[in-house]
């Protein structure tokens, strides 16, 4: 059932991910492409370079456009329904007890032991986009898009909008 | 005390916010506090600081927690909805507009090299988040222990194939039920 898979492709991320939206991008990828492949990774990449070139929540907006392409608008809105509505029941129905331990120890453990996790596996999606880049456009291309987007980011802070869109002109001349 | 707050007023804060937030719902937070408690006085700097430590204790994204529990505070339930759409719905809408025109075209050989392009930036952003990650990861929990973890649970994840909500769920459970005050849980956030 495809709404059912769906809706666990996103839960299972949203309930298990600390650090916020970026964190649950890698865990969203293990399902969407790797678990269902309903996506592959060039289109993946390209979903996830548009949701990085708008604004509002990352998360949100990767499971909008995923559930859509899957499913239609309903696939899209159980996918932003698993993503929203079961942190945000937790949140309203255990204030109480949320309160009491918001500066405990053991809840600052949880995101901090999870944290190497994510690390990993945003490595390991940063290794799968090289590979991808490199089977489809080549080194030389992936060697001069790369190295010049990570002077525009790193270097000069230049927002990530501009970024896509200077891949994107770069791409239809010479990729093309 | 909280005045009252109309469900417009709030589609219109948490729609301005999902407006101008980029980078992801963490990057957004300085926006909700200027609308929150700054432009609306809905909640007062201490209660923002209680409410966004109360969403990090839940995993998940932060950007839809905070407005889904605002709105509900200062609106209802009614409220709640009217937040969480506003934050979220129009760039979700965008975002398929924008790729259903791109992916009709993609035949057409220059489209679909713009579509090549932007996987290495996409690569340049996840190796960013993935150095931020292990960065603050190393500060909290030290080089050796982060890197061992890592390995670890590369090989169970990626090598014996075993999903990553058990490997993190064991984890959530380990840091949940270890006893408190030993060592480990010491060090920045």
């Amino acid at each position: 059932m495809i709404y059912w898979d769906l809706f666990l492709a996103f839960f299972i991320p949203n309930i298990i991910g600390y650090g916020g939206g970026p964190a649950i991008i890698p865990l969203i990828e293990a399902e969407v492409v790797g678990r269902y492949g309903w996506m592959t990774a060039q289109t993946f990449a390209e979903t996830l370079a548009l949701g990085n070139a708008l604004p509002s929540p990352i998360a949100t907006k990767m499971a909008g456009y995923v559930g859509y392409e899957v499913a239609g608008i309903g696939g899209a809105f159980i996918a932003v329904a698993a993503t929203v509505i079961p942190t945000l029941l937790l949140m309203l129905g255990a204030l109480g007890l949320l309160y009491r331990h918001r500066d405990s120890p053991r809840v600052k453990r949880m995101s901090q032991w999870v944290r190497p996790v994510i690390a990993m596996m945003m490595a390991w999606l940063t290794l799968g986009f090289l590979l991808e880049s490199l089977n489809t456009s080549g080194t030389i291309h992936t060697l001069i898009i790369g190295i010049v987007a990570a002077i525009a980011l790193i270097r000069f802070n230049t927002h990530p909008a501009f970024v896509v869109m200077g891949a994107l002109v770069y791409g239809g001349f010479f990729l093309g | 005390m909280t005045p009252p707050a109309t469900s417009w007023q709030l589609f219109w804060a948490f729609f301005r916010i999902g407006i101008f937030g980029f980078g992801g719902g963490p990057a957004m937070i300085p926006l909700v506090r200027a609308e929150v408690v700054t432009r609306h006085h809905w909640l007062t700097d201490e209660e923002f600081a209680d409410v966004l430590a109360i969403g990090n204790t839940l995993p998940g994204p932060i950007a839809t927690k905070m407005p889904g529990y605002i709105g509900y505070r200062v609106g209802g339930v009614v409220g709640c909805i009217a937040a969480v759409i506003a934050i979220i719905v129009p760039m979700i809408v965008a975002m398929i507009v924008m790729l259903g025109i791109f992916s009709r075209y993609r035949d057409v050989a220059w489209i679909r090299g713009m579509g090549q392009a932007v996987v290495p930036v996409v690569m340049v952003m996840m190796a960013q988040l993935t150095w931020d990650f292990f960065d603050k990861s190393q500060a909290a929990l030290g080089w050796l222990v982060s890197i061992a973890m890592a390995i670890i649970a590369a090989g169970l994840i990626y090598w014996l194939g075993i999903h990553p909500g058990w490997v993190i769920g064991a984890i959530l459970l380990a840091a949940l039920l270890r006893p408190a005050g030993k060592k480990k849980a010491e060090g920045a956030a």
